[in-house]
């Protein structure tokens, strides 16, 4: 058991190398970092030079690649060449932004969407099911950015329920509890989004999983020993159920991360996908490698977890 | 569409040559397809957007590109009958855009599509077939870019190649295609691998060996005659994830601005600020027509993997 937590997470550092190294490569294969510093507006000449030392781009690839590594990994990433900012402080000052979002959506779309497979997988066939995953279905279909302007369109512009700009009342400086009302009120449209586009990713697997399971034969002994179906379902199938929809919870984790970076662009909210969109606006590249790092760093890093709670969870694993 | 192939297929005499064959072959998987609700209604939403990507420009009342379209005295104005679906900030028509766009929006999404599924069948057929180590390099690539996440991804490498979209075939278009199909096919990969693994297990591909087949003759006898119908049942859905993707990246505004792709008038309706203004007839129509497009592919993709119509019809 040891050799192969040991195992997943020396592949979760080489996944994370190969992810720095791609980079890397990019950066220079298909982008020319010197053509990029000679075309950064308003730049003094010995400013140029300074960038260009300071990255070592006056030095052997080797080199460069060792800098780069060690930068990267100290957590320093480069400096944004529209708001000469590091980049490190910008992803840093949007990470909790994005994070507001990220977390309430995906807690509910796996719940919301965990129940809702469950709901189809015990009437699969029937009107219910078909109108559920249908309905997961044609949300999920629509591109993000779309459902997120519908979804202004209709609760902010017309039923002017919600607020679709930022994530606080500019002006107001609330604290407080009034404050983190204002914060949530502003999050409630764009996790509302968030969720809708993710849901069938959970409802789907779960309705899957749990009609296989529905057929195993500990069911027919549940129900010959007495339980009634509802118990039976709840206290045998589901929890075997649960053990894919968690390894989905990780591997669509950059799926969500996407969503929500289409998402906050439309909503102009001040995390991850705010910056991106203004990043590829102003051909801003360092942010756009910034978030790209980070991002993939994080789902190596939530799949590595989901990986160890399986090991932890199904015995199977740890057998095999 | 189905009969009309068969039809064709039996003109030519079905049992003798190859290509008939395989026709009819395909009107035998469409009528499969079709029977079920979902993979009619998919069918049919497919074939009424090819016919827009071949009409579409011929039938858009107004040239979008043509500089007599600029109409500055109506722009942002609601649907009328002049303008079905409105116009833009520049009082161009928006149903002549939604119209020309078409053919964009599907080209992107069907070859990119049909490039991950390729690349997909043909490094899994790799890991599969060439040994070990190969097999263990491979599946570490694969591993890797499915951790990758799409977006930032696919925003960062097309934002890095724009610098040359002049000098690039198919200019932004052909970016995102390449982008869409570099990023897009570990899935098919997995399924691939694990397909020609358990192949070369099977007692009619041991047999070809020990009486001494070639390699390359086992690989076209045996492993791609059993691989294809997977990678073309994967590239329908992954149609799909390529037209949303498209969607996503033409949103930040990395498509082609002459091309009109729907994800493009959702990145300009956005840009005029056409959601605050309430001008829902310039993002919703082309919102709309990418999602039911894209629903239209999952549901022949998952009537396809439900139905078992990818098998060849009796001989």
């Amino acid at each position: 058991m040891m050799r192969l937590i040991a195992g997943k997470i020396l592949l979760a550092l080489a996944v994370l190398l190969f992810v720095l190294t791609l980079d890397f490569v990019l950066f220079r294969a298909v982008g020319d970092p010197r053509k990029d510093i000679a075309d950064v507006p308003h730049l003094s000449a010995a400013a140029r030079t300074h960038l260009i030392h300071e990255r070592g781009l006056d030095r052997s690839l080797a080199d460069q690649y060792g800098i780069f590594l060690r930068n990267t990994l100290g957590g320093q990433l480069e400096t944004s060449y529209r708001t000469d900012r590091p980049v490190t402080d910008m992803i840093r000052a949007a990470l909790p932004e994005t994070l507001i979002l990220v977390l309430p959506a995906t807690l509910l779309a796996a719940l919301l969407g965990a129940w809702l497979g469950a709901v189809s997988a015990r009437r699969r066939g029937g009107t219910a099911d078909t109108a559920l995953t249908g309905g997961a279905l044609t949300l999920s279909s629509a591109p993000q950015a779309f459902l997120a302007m519908a979804f202004v369109l209709v609760f902010s512009i017309w039923l002017d329920a919600f607020p679709s700009q930022g994530s606080e009342e500019p002006g107001t400086g609330t604290r407080g509890m009034s404050h983190v009302w204002d914060v949530t009120q502003h999050a409630a449209l764009p996790v509302l989004t968030l969720t809708a586009s993710i849901l069938a990713t959970w409802s789907l697997i779960m309705r899957s999983s749990l009609s296989e399971e529905l057929h195993e034969g500990y069911m027919a002994t549940a129900r010959a020993v007495g339980l009634s179906p509802r118990r039976a379902v709840l206290r045998h199938a589901v929890p075997n159920a649960l053990l894919p929809v968690i390894a989905l919870t990780a591997i669509s984790f950059g799926y969500v991360l996407g969503g929500v970076i289409l998402i906050e662009s439309v909503f102009s909210w001040p995390g991850i996908g705010g910056l991106t969109y203004d990043a590829v606006q102003s051909h801003d590249l360092p942010v756009l490698q910034g978030v790209f790092l980070v991002a993939s760093t994080a789902v190596i890093g939530v799949n590595l977890i989901a990986d160890l709670v399986i090991v932890a969870l199904d015995p199977r694993v740890r057998a095999s | 569409m189905a009969v009309s192939s068969e039809t064709v297929a039996q003109l030519l005499g079905a049992d003798r040559n190859p290509l008939s064959r395989r026709l009819a072959g395909a009107g035998h998987a469409l009528r499969a397809i079709g029977r079920q609700p979902a993979g009619a209604f998919g069918l049919i939403t497919i074939g009424i957007a090819v016919a827009l990507a071949v009409f579409g420009p011929q039938l858009a009342p107004q040239n979008p590109l043509s500089p007599s379209s600029l109409d500055f005295a109506h722009r942002m104005q609601g649907p009328s009958s002049a303008h079905w679906l409105g116009t833009d900030q520049a009082g161009r028509d928006l149903f002549s855009q939604v119209l020309t766009g078409a053919r964009a929006s599907l080209i992107v999404g069907v070859l990119a599509g049909i490039a991950c599924a390729v690349i997909g069948a043909i490094v899994g057929v790799c890991a599969g077939s060439l040994g070990r180590w190969t097999d263990r390099g491979l599946t570490f690539l694969d591993d890797s870019f499915l951790l990758i996440p799409f977006i930032p991804f696919a925003v960062l490498l097309a934002a890095l190649l724009q610098d040359d979209a002049e000098r690039f075939p198919g200019g932004r278009t052909g970016i995102i295609v390449l982008v869409l199909a570099l990023t897009g096919w570990p899935g098919t990969m997995r399924m691939v691998r694990a397909r020609v693994l358990s192949l070369h297990e099977r007692r009619f591909v041991e047999r070809a060996r020990s009486q001494g087949a070639s390699r390359t003759w086992i690989l076209r006898r045996h492993i791609l005659p059993n691989v294809l119908p997977i990678m073309w049942v994967n590239s329908v859905l992954l149609v799909a994830l390529a037209m949303l993707g498209d969607a996503g990246l033409s949103f930040f505004g990395l498509g082609a601005p002459d091309s009109f792709s729907w994800g493009t008038l959702l990145h300009n309706g956005f840009e005029a600020g056409a959601v605050n203004q309430g001008a829902w007839w310039y993002v919703v129509p082309p919102g709309i027509a990418i999602t039911v497009l894209v629903l239209a592919f999952v549901a022949v993709g998952r009537t396809v993997g439900g139905a078992p119509v990818s098998k060849a019809p009796p001989r």
